[in-house]
């Protein structure tokens, strides 16, 4: 069967990459464009780890098809930090020590700005609703929730 | 001279045994001293157990001193050790183990 | 070395204990770290493992031809690729195993023993390929029946996995097989005479079910083998330096010809303490004659890596009406999964290590089944025992009408305690961490209808172990760490704010990284709690080597004495009579002329560490029951537990934090869940359910420091104990929310809504 030949942004970069039709977006990413930030954890949509948003909707990369993002707009962590600036997420995530491992980071982090650039101003409730979607074995929430609210203040300052 | 008890299984072994008074001054002595006593002892002593010398745990050590009023407990092994010296004894003693 | 000792010899005191940003935080962040599944070497080959479908079957043939026909296909193998190995027991994690046993784990040979055991791998070119020469691949099996159960497992006419296995442990030997591998014992005074002095007697069969680790990231190994054998291996491991021990014999190499480099790993717990995917990686490339990268999935890590126990417990307590405690007694049935080594002997030891009782007799059972091989998992064997002995304490404490922190208060273990399973305690620290609970906001707030609260005390020992770790000074002054234990959750910031302590040098200008085996001497893996116990530990001794070495080039500079130099807060000063005459010289000063003053500085700490202290810690949580849908919402938890002295506190917090999740997942919800046919119904994220984040509220973490006097600054390990009380706390905390006292695991939302009609309790009651 002929491969896919698929134009599509990632990032803010213009890319172009071919696909098997079973081949997921998580694999595209990791396996064709070598970005490796997002990660595989379960392959069934359940944990998170793969989380990338898609035309601005936060999304599990390994439930989408790599032939069906033509045309579209990719985000994944590599994409967060601007230039030497860390975003404020990144920076709170690094002081309230809200990751150990570290695997679920890249995750976590898509989803928390996927939400606060819905929600500038969410109640604790409602971070651990919205990253109910994202396993972590590690930290038990604790420090994550806290990370974010964090951020949520500092970037509703501006 | 040293008061050394053995805990758990390693009763067993002996028979029931569990209390020694013995002259060793080092860990290593204290193994071979046990071992000539009970031969059986011998393997599980190498395959590994901790030793308590008054009240503080060491383990996978054979240089440790035992002092002349010293309690010694032996222990089973609380969780591994080292991989490094047991490998190289036990290569030693089985030469054709690998492919 | 005391703490005094530590200042005298003239380190800082400005990093440890504050909360310093992680060195390796911004690749983390960024998702620049590597990862187990993040490496890829040119020509690479996908690798995949068939594994069998069934529980338990003889394996009679195995015909790969056809697959190695595949075009594409570039190696496969099978049991025909591995050595035997003969029956030797070696360190595991925080267990033992058997080479024999490992060689069958890691490829099935005369059996298939679970299902998910691997029975043959393949190497190809694309997934695509290395999927259809699995299917190639024609197995014949004959089916036997199977055993999961452990009470099953152990009766006499129960399918038997291993006809050599015969039970250790009981007099006289027996001359029939058995699942049972071991029968183990403890004792501490006179069993019977004590429940003879009890007022109130307790006791109660318990029952839990295996549970998983649960990393987010599955196994990966990436193996290039050469021609001449030399081996390179990256892997998502908790000992970079046992898989290359293990792997070389079993693939019949000298350990100097495999190195491997730990990549980040992405959680482990006790579970990626042992071979899986390694040894088949480099199997395949050695066969293949490329490099082989192998991942596993979410299904293959449930089904065929180490998940902890199931058990069967009975314990029985005997108190006077004081409260004293005069009897403890436990039997324990531990799964051990195919093959012997469950953390049955743990389990035993922890039992009633909290508390202070002169009659103890615990006995267990290692005995095995048809599912994987147990791996350990984050204070393996301690929460089931543990669990098990806080329920029964709770249920003293109603009986003689006392509160429950007190009663653990007036039988607490504390220094000198004569613990059940032999030696005298040093200074610990579950008195303080009693009090610290005592004292919460939490402990006082009241309660609502269906709202139960729970406390519970715990246990573990943690270990030291080889250690081998680098600090070497750059041409610049900064200063290069490299440790040998992988970081699984914040070392390297603990390990470079000793460092810098030390040697006086800022925080930002060390750098810390994991070497690979190639760059270090033996290093023990990480788990036990032991990798910033004993890392410190190394630092220590590598920063003292530094020190050392500047003082007598110092000495050789200024014409002087040794006794007329010091190293204090990063410089080496004259004393006395040559006070005057020189400048202090920092580490940046003697780097500049290091090569003329006798060539590159640097320490190497080499040590077998120590002197681990026990960590003890106590929980308190308070829960809420929706009678009408049987699921219980964590409103609120504290953790005290005693660190001895916390290298960085965010991290040890973060420690506390996640035990305390995963004890409640392990409580609440997750399970292993098998069909009759012995496969696994719930290898998958979304039914075998651990907590999220909005299962559990913020988690507050009390740090109770009880100096553990030998070492240097007074560590303890701490990532284990935070596992332990969870069980005990929820099961207490559920029985004075419902009144019934649960002594199943897990209190799964169909299992309260049974109790709750059972007993005939109603919302509307």
């Amino acid at each position: 069967m002929a491969k896919h030949h698929i134009e599509t942004t990632v990032n803010g970069d213009a890319v172009e990459f071919l696909c098997d039709t079973e081949e997921t977006l998580l694999d595209v990413l990791r396996d064709t464009l070598h970005l490796t930030g997002s990660k595989e954890g379960c392959g069934s949509g359940d944990c998170g780890a793969c989380s990338v948003t898609l035309d601005g909707r936060l999304v599990c990369s390994c439930l989408v098809l790599g032939c069906e993002v033509g045309g579209r707009r990719i985000e994944t962590i590599e994409g967060m930090a601007k230039g030497e600036a860390l975003h404020p997420l990144q920076q709170r995530f690094l002081e309230h020590a809200a990751l150990q491992c570290g695997i679920c980071t890249p995750g976590f982090l898509v989803a928390s700005k996927a939400l606060l650039e819905m929600t500038p101003d969410p109640s604790e409730h409602e971070i651990r609703y919205w990253l109910a979607g994202n396993l972590c074995r590690c930290t038990g929430y604790d420090k994550i929730v806290t990370a974010v609210m964090d951020a949520a203040a500092t970037m509703r300052k501006g | 001279m040293p008061r050394v008890v053995l805990v758990g299984n390693l009763a067993q072994i002996t028979g029931g045994v569990a209390e020694f008074q013995l002259s060793a001054t080092s860990v290593k002595q204290l193994f071979e001293q046990l071992s000539d006593l009970h031969p059986a002892l011998a393997r599980h002593l190498e395959d590994g157990v901790a030793v308590a010398i008054d009240g503080q745990i060491y383990q996978d050590t054979l240089l440790e001193p035992i002092g002349p009023n010293s309690e010694v407990f032996l222990l089973p092994q609380i969780a591994g050790g080292s991989a490094s010296g047991d490998y190289s004894r036990r290569r030693a003693r089985n030469p054709a183990c690998t492919k | 070395m005391t703490m005094a000792e530590t200042t005298a010899n003239g380190s800082s005191q400005t990093y440890i204990g504050t909360r310093t940003i992680r060195p390796d935080g911004v690749d983390k962040v960024t998702g620049r770290a590597r990862f187990g599944a993040d490496f890829n070497l040119p020509g690479q080959l996908v690798g995949r493992v068939l594994r069998s479908p069934h529980a338990h079957a003889r394996i009679v043939s195995i015909d790969a031809s056809k697959a190695e026909a595949l075009p594409g296909v570039k190696a496969v193998i099978t049991r025909d690729d591995f050595g035997d190995q003969p029956s030797e027991f070696v360190p595991a994690g925080e267990m033992m195993m058997n080479y024999k046993d490992v060689v069958r784990n890691v490829m099935a040979r005369e059996k298939a023993l679970y299902e998910g055991h691997a029975v043959a791998a393949v190497a190809a070119t694309s997934v695509a390929i290395a999927r259809r020469a699995l299917k190639l691949i024609d197995v014949k099996y004959e089916v036997l029946p199977h055993v999961i159960d452990v009470v099953q497992a152990m009766r006499p006419d129960a399918p038997l996995l291993h006809d050599d296995l015969f039970t250790a442990g009981v007099e006289p030997k027996p001359d029939k097989p058995s699942n049972i591998a071991k029968r183990v014992e403890i004792t501490l005074g006179d069993i019977d005479a004590g429940f003879k002095k009890a007022d109130v007697v307790v006791e109660r069969e318990f029952k839990t079910a295996p549970v998983h680790q649960g990393y987010i990231e599955p196994h990966a190994a990436l193996a290039s083998v050469s021609e001449d054998g030399s081996t390179e291996l990256w892997c998502s491991t908790q000992g970079h330096f046992l898989v290359r021990a293990h792997c070389a014999r079993l693939l019949g190499l000298d350990i100097s010809k495999v190195r491997v480099t730990a990549s980040e790993i992405g959680g482990g717990f006790g579970g990626k303490t042992i071979i899986y995917l390694e040894p088949l990686a480099m199997a395949l490339s050695r066969k293949a004659k490329r490099p082989v990268k192998m991942v596993m999935s979410r299904e293959e890590v449930f089904k065929a890596t180490g998940p902890t126990s199931g058990a069967t417990v009975r314990v029985k307590m005997g108190a006077t009406r004081d409260g004293k405690f005069v009897a403890g007694f436990a039997e324990l049935k531990y799964q051990a999964g195919a093959f012997q080594g469950s953390p049955v002997q743990p389990g035993v030891m922890c039992a009633y290590a909290p508390y202070d009782i002169a009659n103890v007799k615990v006995i267990g059972y290692d005995v095995v089944s048809n599912r994987p091989k147990v791996a350990a998992y984050r204070a393996p064997g301690a929460p089931i025992s543990e669990f098990a002995v806080e329920s029964v304490v709770d249920e003293i404490a109603k009986k003689l009408g006392l509160d429950p922190i007190e009663l653990r208060m007036m039988n607490a273990a504390r220094e000198g305690t004569k613990a059940a399973y032999g030696p005298k305690f040093g200074p610990i620290g579950l008195e303080e961490t009693l009090n610290a609970v005592k004292k919460t906001e939490h402990w006082n707030t009241p309660l609502r209808k269906w709202q139960g609260r729970g406390v519970a005390s715990g246990f573990w020992f943690n270990i030291g172990g080889e250690t081998c770790a680098s600090l070497t000074v750059n041409e610049d002054g900064t200063v290069s760490l490299m440790a040998g234990t992988p970081d699984i959750g914040g070392l390297r910031a603990s390990l470079a704010a000793v460092a810098a302590d030390e040697l006086g040098v800022p925080y930002d200008k060390v750098r810390p990284i994991i070497g690979d085996t190639g760059s270090l001497g033996f290093n023990f893996l990480t788990g036990g709690s032991r990798s910033a116990f004993s890392g410190s530990m190394a630092i220590v001794e590598a920063a003292k080597q530094i020190k050392n070495d500047l003082c007598a080039r110092a000495c050789k500079l200024w014409e002087t004495k040794p006794d007329q130099v010091a190293f204090e807060h990063g410089h080496v000063k004259p004393l006395g009579s040559i006070a005057e005459k020189f400048k202090p010289m920092s580490i940046a000063d003697f780097a500049k002329i290091a090569g003329k003053t006798g060539g590159p500085i640097g320490g190497v700490g080499r040590i077998n560490a120590q002197g681990a202290g026990p960590s003890l810690g106590t929980h308190l949580v308070d829960l809420e029951v929706d009678p009408e849908t049987g699921r219980v919402t964590i409103l609120r938890y504290t953790v005290a537990q005693d660190a001895g002295r916390a290298l960085h506190p965010a991290y040890v917090e973060g420690q506390f934090q996640g035990g305390a999740v995963q004890g409640i997942g392990w409580a609440l919800n997750e399970e292993y869940i098998y069909g009759d046919d012995g496969k696994l119904q719930n290898a998958g994220f979304l039914d075998y359910r651990m907590p999220v984040a909005s299962d559990v509220p913020m988690i507050d973490a009390i740090l109770v420091e009880v100096a553990n006097p030998r070492h240097p600054y007074g560590v303890r390990g701490v990532g284990e104990t935070p596992i332990v009380p969870p069980l005990g706390a929820i099961a207490n905390a559920m029985e004075n929310a419902t009144g019934i006292r649960f002594t199943e695991l897990p209190m799964s939302p169909p299992k309260v809504l049974k109790a709750l009609k059972e007993r005939g309790v109603s919302a509307k009651a």
